[in-house]
């Protein structure tokens, strides 16, 4: 019997440390902040890392808890945040792409409205209305822009275009194709592309420079459809561009992609100016001379955004907390802080210029010239919801395989209509 | 993936660890008495993990079939019943097609390989090799390695750059002058892309089934070999009419794990190639659909069309083994 009798007290002592240390976890500090995000690469973590100190430093007694996950350029945090929100437990403030990859968040009411903070802070004043525009969701603002990338840009190395004898990176698609002969003649790669977001990132930027931003905002939102013949054209277009590239052996990732420009193997690579950083930090070149960079053929004069931004979730423990660091994101001295550290420009337009160098300084001039067009980047999620993107990719990477355009437009047009 | 392997090794083994069954009682204790039904405490002793394994495998597993039959996208969750709806636009999606094509490519030729080459190493490791211990270590290694460490590796190993890109296995090809044996690998066009990564699979787990293979071997009675010395048999002779016919258990476990772990095999693929289709299985195709796009319904109905095939394979090994044990 004392068998028997051990092992129910076992049982018992066994389950009484299992709720117990279920319990520490719950009954931890009250005055603490958690920021989810995915930012864990170099730069970014630092970023991140100065403005938990300067909001620690304004609000004595809270600690800030960086919940990021790394991983999947945020692919794993976005899972692991999704299972947080169904089971309504979410961060005090998390991260998305500024935008409608929002969308879903906005509409199953896991966000709050924070019109009234943009009201407070004068936001819409120093935002630039097309930043605005793109954050709008039914009418209402739910998340705060920290910094601003732009992913309509082509890299080259100067040296390289020198001796192929090539004046300049093409202005438009028809003549990197020209060049793309040239190119190829000496036995270097045109284009270099890597795994199929940065084949979905070229497809972006090949449709808005063929279609201009007028046209390009009106195929995100319905206006037209992708059967119509501009749209059939530039897609054309985006079949004999990715011909001339590497597709066949695209590179594992974004970084060895551009190493290919680089190492010479080949001459162009279409990227968003996460890349100047990497150039710069990592592979120790220097602007304009060792690399260089223009708007992506037929763009110049857009400006292809995508900015991350944070939100109030409905049900946050310290709704009171998370207002508060919601202000230093859009405000002059957080961006100030995060930008320079991360290589992104602030979405500000009164921040301080003299911060910003190099590519930098370029990027922010183009960013506050009040002639510049913004429109929003598919790939990071500011002009398609969720939904749509996740069934682009699983069309576009069939379409690398197969080839068949036609059947690419017509699947894309049909889950357009599907995912809205 | 770690659990079931050795839940599977453990099983391998059990048969000659049978626990020593008390024979009598101490004879001057008087008998007690018994409260309650015999199997009480039994019961209660392995009741935790009864109810845990009841709410977290089978009731999720429940959960998840009657998620398939709902049309819950995005993040509020919709049980509205759709019926076979989700069942039926799978049937359709071309993707999906494309990713069943796949996995049983890669399934035969990555479970045909393992096994081979697992049988070819466990063959000549029991010819009785000096530093056995040490080879058997190495062959081993690979499996402690996690999958996404060893597609990273891979990823370069299987590097598909020409010219001056060339890296990898096809660099080393080309340096012992062996060029023309260059691949794709699992970026070629062909619909057999897939079987590449029967590679690096292989390379992991293939030191698994020797082990499997090395323990049935040597659970050969020597005194059978001997007497089929005795008899005149051949070497050969001995390893087809003795050893082989021994190792059928063996075979058929190993088998089924092999092919469990291939339905299953995700971050491997994941971490090699992210997005290209030519690799995309199944399970990739949920985790991409579900936590990108927020097709909660479609990703609850592959994972019911994964479980009936894992089920479907594992099914008829729990049925051979619970006969077998019963015999």
């Amino acid at each position: 019997m004392w068998k028997g009798r051990l092992a129910i007290v076992t049982i018992l002592f066994v389950s009484l440390l299992a709720g117990l240390s279920m319990f520490t976890v719950r009954g931890a500090s009250n005055d603490q902040l958690e920021v989810y995000s995915w930012w864990t690469g170099p730069g970014e973590e630092e970023g991140l890392a100065a403005m938990a100190k300067s909001f620690e430093g304004a609000n004595p007694g809270v600690r800030f808890v960086n919940a990021a996950v790394s991983g999947g350029a945020g692919s794993n945090a976005k899972a692991i945040l999704a299972s947080r929100l169904l089971a309504n437990d979410p961060p005090d403030s998390y991260q998305r792409h500024a935008g409608l990859e929002l969308l879903d968040d906005v509409r199953s009411g896991k966000v709050q409205d924070l019109s009234d903070m943009y009201r407070e802070q004068d936001w819409t004043k120093v935002f630039p209305k097309g930043l605005v525009n793109n954050l709008t969701i039914d009418g209402k603002i739910y998340a705060v822009p920290v910094n601003i990338h732009r992913a309509n840009l082509i890299w080259y190395s100067p040296k390289a275009l020198k001796e192929l004898g090539l004046a300049g990176p093409p202005k438009t698609w028809a003549e990197f194709l020209q060049q793309a002969d040239v190119i190829k003649a000496k036995g270097k790669t045109p284009l270099a592309v890597g795994p199929e977001w940065t084949q979905k990132h070229l497809m972006e930027t090949v449709l808005l420079g063929e279609l201009g931003a007028d046209k390009y905002e009106r195929l995100w939102s319905g206006g037209i459809s992708w059967l119509s013949p501009d749209v059939t054209s530039a897609l054309d277009v985006y079949t004999k561009v990715l011909a001339t590239s590497d597709v066949k052996s695209a590179a594992g990732d974004w970084q060895p992609q551009l190493d290919k420009v680089f190492s010479g193997s080949a001459v162009y690579a279409v990227m968003g100016d996460w890349s100047s950083s990497y150039l710069e930090q990592s592979k120790k070149l220097a602007y304009k001379t060792d690399y260089d960079v223009a708007a992506s053929p037929g763009t110049d004069g857009v400006y292809d955004f995508l900015s991350d931004s944070f939100t109030l979730p409905t049900g946050a423990r310290r709704p009171d907390l998370a207002r508060k660091w919601l202000i230093e994101c859009g405000s002059t001295a957080g961006q100030n802080l995060f930008n320079p550290l991360k290589g992104s420009i602030p979405a500000r337009t009164d921040a301080d210029a003299a911060l910003y160098h190099g590519y930098l300084e370029w990027a922010l001039q183009q960013w506050r010239d009040p002639k510049m067009r913004i429109v929003g980047s598919l790939t990071h999620g500011v002009v398609a919801n969720n939904a749509y993107n996740a069934e682009i990719d699983s069309a576009l990477g069939l379409f690398v395989q197969h080839g068949d355009q036609g059947k690419f437009a017509r699947t894309v047009e049909q889950q357009y209509r599907e995912t809205q | 993936m770690t659990v079931d392997q050795q839940d599977s090794a453990s099983h391998v083994a059990r048969h000659s660890s049978e626990p020593a069954r008390p024979g009598f009682a101490p004879p001057r204790r008087k008998p007690r008495k018994q409260r309650g039904p015999r199997w009480l405490p039994g019961l209660v002793l392995v009741s935790p993990s009864l109810i845990l394994i009841g709410v977290f495998v089978y009731g999720f597993l429940g959960w998840n079939v009657r998620v398939s039959f709902t049309n819950w996208r995005g993040l509020s969750p919709k049980y509205h019943f759709v019926g076979f709806d989700n069942y039926a636009a799978l049937l359709r999606d071309e993707r999906f097609r494309a990713d069943v094509r796949n996995l049983i490519v890669f399934t035969v030729v990555f479970v045909a390989g393992a096994m081979l080459l697992g049988f070819f190493m466990a063959m000549l490791l029991d010819r009785g090799v000096r530093g056995e211990g040490f080879l058997r270590g190495v062959y081993l290694f690979p499996m402690a390695i996690s999958f996404i460490a060893t597609a990273i590796v891979w990823r370069w190993l299987l590097d598909n750059g020409e010219g001056q890109d060339t890296a990898g296995i096809n660099k080393l090809l080309a340096d012992v002058g062996l060029g023309f044996l260059r691949s794709d690998w699992h970026k070629s066009d062909s619909i057999w892309a897939i079987s590449a990564v029967a590679l690096p699979a292989g390379w992991a787990l293939s030191g698994y089934v020797m082990a499997l293979f090395l323990a049935g071997m040597r659970g050969v009675n020597e005194t059978l070999r001997e007497s089929a010395r005795m008899d005149g048999a051949s070497e050969t002779q001995i390893f087809w009419h003795v050893v082989r016919p021994a190792l059928r258990p063996v075979t058929f476990s190993a088998l089924l794990i092999m092919v469990h772990i291939s339905l299953k095999t995700f971050d491997l693929l994941y971490a090699l190639d992210q997005g290209n289709l030519r690799i995309d299985t199944p399970s990739l195709y949920m985790w991409f659909t579900t936590f990108d796009g927020g097709f909660y319904d479609r990703g609850a109905t592959i994972a019911t069309v994964l479980l009936l095939g894992v089920a479907f394979v594992v099914g008829p090994y729990v049925w051979y083994s619970l006969r077998t044990e019963r015999r």
